[in-house]
């Protein structure tokens, strides 16, 4: 059976001038439908720049990435991108960010009316509805984030992407949004695969984590099923074996087999 | 519905007449202390500073020009010579004999075709040189050297190639004003931020979509700040350039009062064409502060 999104032994190097620095090595990975998939490292080993690249933003130096067995190689809104930085418009309404996305890519399958439910009805989904007139400087740094996740959540994508989505917030604040996440996930059963460094984020909210080893020429060293029944709640499995067991091996991983060398 | 309203009775019947003046002494006072007061204060801070100024500037020139040997005119007399002039600005006595406001506003047309031209060629330039590096290590030189040169050293050879007064004021004013802008929508179409340009590409954005949508407003500040600076350079071209083409312009005014030694017209031209140049700068910044509202990130 092909899966539904397949990274195939994709290499990246970056050159600047005569040197070629590697990047990513021989990162296979297959996705299926309505899977949760995280993607934890330390900062610096291409993480990111995998994200980038199965979002078109980058092109690979070996390899492809195939989405329902078509390869990929430019952005597009069937993979929407929710940026780490939330990279809303600022001269836009949180309404007006949405719907310039709805805009673009539902505009030859619905009529005006339908763009605009469509976009109200996104923004409710983030319980942003109330701020849809306010402009990004006017509300808060998660706020902001609901608001980018409406967007890509908006192009109906088949496959959502997430860049350290709540990497810039306060805990509190984070904590409610990957909620919403879960809550989103759970009613819509999209696809995602999310960066993160965060180790209780990912075991909370992921069916797989694949742990990456560190750069340069960073490789998959695990992958690990969260074997947790969903919906899940995060004060029910602060004592859970299963969610404690998942926890000590990607601290394992991360902190003991390949320990972050590099003086930050 | 019936609480209430016996409520309310029972303490007018307690203590009628007391409430009612209290709030009579304390609602008058308030609209005048409370609204008008700190406005008129407001307005007198920013009024009477320059007001007071202006004043001491004036009574010091009076007293260096009131001599006799005294080669400029002193404030009084330049009253009493060019009263035509400060009181109507738009009066016509003949072909050659006209109001400084008639003057201003055929200098304004020609600024406003010459500065008309550079926005647009300028903003197109500028997102051309943005876009491009190779426009830009090829253009940038030429343009920084290019930008340095007077404006009246342009008039000869735009004289030379347009044959004719009027074209060639106006090419000066475009010359003189264009540069700014070019360098200033470059700058800002090469900041656009890379994350607008990941969503731009995530959306699928045509080149159209993407000019309008996310260069023109995340430009735009900088875009403004070219367009300001492009203004007072056309204002100070197009006097120059008058003064030497001549016609009818607020420019050629000055050089011919000066040919006439009357000093005295000379002095209210320089204060029409302050006052002129301050109102275009505000009137640019203005539109400015409209069109970015809410540009700046975050």
């Amino acid at each position: 059976m092909t899966s539904y999104l397949k990274i195939d032994h994709v290499d990246k190097s970056f050159h600047r001038g005569s040197r070629e620095t590697e990047v990513l090595k021989d990162i296979t990975l297959s996705i299926e439908s309505g899977e949760y998939v995280s993607i934890i490292g330390h900062s610096g080993c291409g993480k990111s720049t995998l994200l980038n690249i199965v979002a078109g933003l980058l092109p690979v130096t070996r390899g492809a990435v195939l989405l329902e067995s078509q390869e990929v190689n430019e952005p597009g809104p069937d993979r929407a991108v929710v940026f780490q930085n939330h990279s809303l418009l600022p001269w836009l309404t949180v309404y007006q960010n949405v719907k310039l996305a709805v805009d673009k890519v539902l505009s030859s399958t619905r009529s005006r009316d339908e763009r605009h439910d469509w976009t109200m009805h996104n923004l409710e989904l983030v319980q942003m509805a109330h701020a849809k007139d306010k402009r990004p400087a006017e509300i808060s740094g998660g706020m902001k984030q609901r608001v980018g996740l409406a967007r890509a959540l908006a192009m109906e994508p088949k496959v959502l992407l997430l860049d350290e989505p709540f990497g810039a917030l306060d805990a509190l604040t984070r904590a409610h949004l990957q909620d919403s996440v879960m809550a989103i996930h759970q009613k819509l059963g999209n696809t995602v695969l999310m960066i993160t460094h965060d180790v209780d984020e990912a075991v909370l909210l992921s069916d797989r984590i694949v742990m990456m080893t560190n750069g340069p020429a960073a490789r998959i060293g695990e992958v690990l099923e969260v074997p947790l029944a969903r919906p899940r709640r995060r004060l029910e499995l602060a004592a859970n074996a299963t969610y404690l067991k998942c926890r000590q091996r990607v601290l394992e991983f991360l902190y003991e087999r390949h320990s972050f060398v590099e003086a930050a | 519905m019936n609480m209430p309203m016996r409520k309310s009775e029972a303490i007018s019947a307690a203590s009628p007449a007391v409430a009612e003046v209290l709030r009579l002494k304390v609602a008058k006072p308030s609209y005048v202390q409370a609204k008008l007061l700190p406005a008129l204060t407001a307005i007198a801070a920013r009024v009477v500073p320059p007001l007071v100024m202006l004043a001491v500037i004036l009574t010091v020139w009076q007293v260096l020009c009131m001599k006799p040997g005294a080669t400029l005119p002193a404030p009084s007399k330049i009253w009493t010579e060019a009263y035509d002039l400060i009181v109507d600005p738009f009066f016509v006595a003949g072909p050659q004999d006209i109001g400084l406001g008639w003057r201003v506003l055929i200098s304004l047309q020609r600024v406003a075709i010459g500065y008309g031209l550079a926005g647009l060629i300028g903003i197109g330039l500028g997102t051309i040189i943005g876009q491009s590096v190779w426009a830009m290590r090829g253009l940038d030189p030429i343009f920084q050297i290019l930008r340095t040169i007077s404006p009246l050293a342009w008039l000869p050879i735009s004289l030379a190639a347009f044959r004719d007064s009027q074209p060639s004021a106006i090419f000066v004013i475009f010359i003189t004003s264009v540069w700014p802008i070019i360098i200033n929508t470059a700058v800002g179409i090469r900041n656009i931020p890379q994350d607008y340009r990941n969503v731009a590409a995530v959306l699928r954005l045509n080149h159209l979509e993407f000019f309008w949508k996310i260069m023109i407003p995340s430009a735009a500040p900088y875009i403004f700040t070219g367009l300001r600076i492009g203004i007072g350079l056309s204002w100070l071209a197009i006097v120059a350039a008058e003064m030497l083409t001549g016609g009818v312009g607020v420019g050629f005014f000055i050089w011919d009062a000066w040919n006439s030694s009357r000093l005295s017209d000379i002095v209210v031209a320089l204060v029409y064409i302050g006052v002129v140049g301050f109102i275009l700068d505000r009137i640019v910044a203005g539109i400015a502060v409209i069109v970015t509202r809410g540009t700046t990130a975050n």
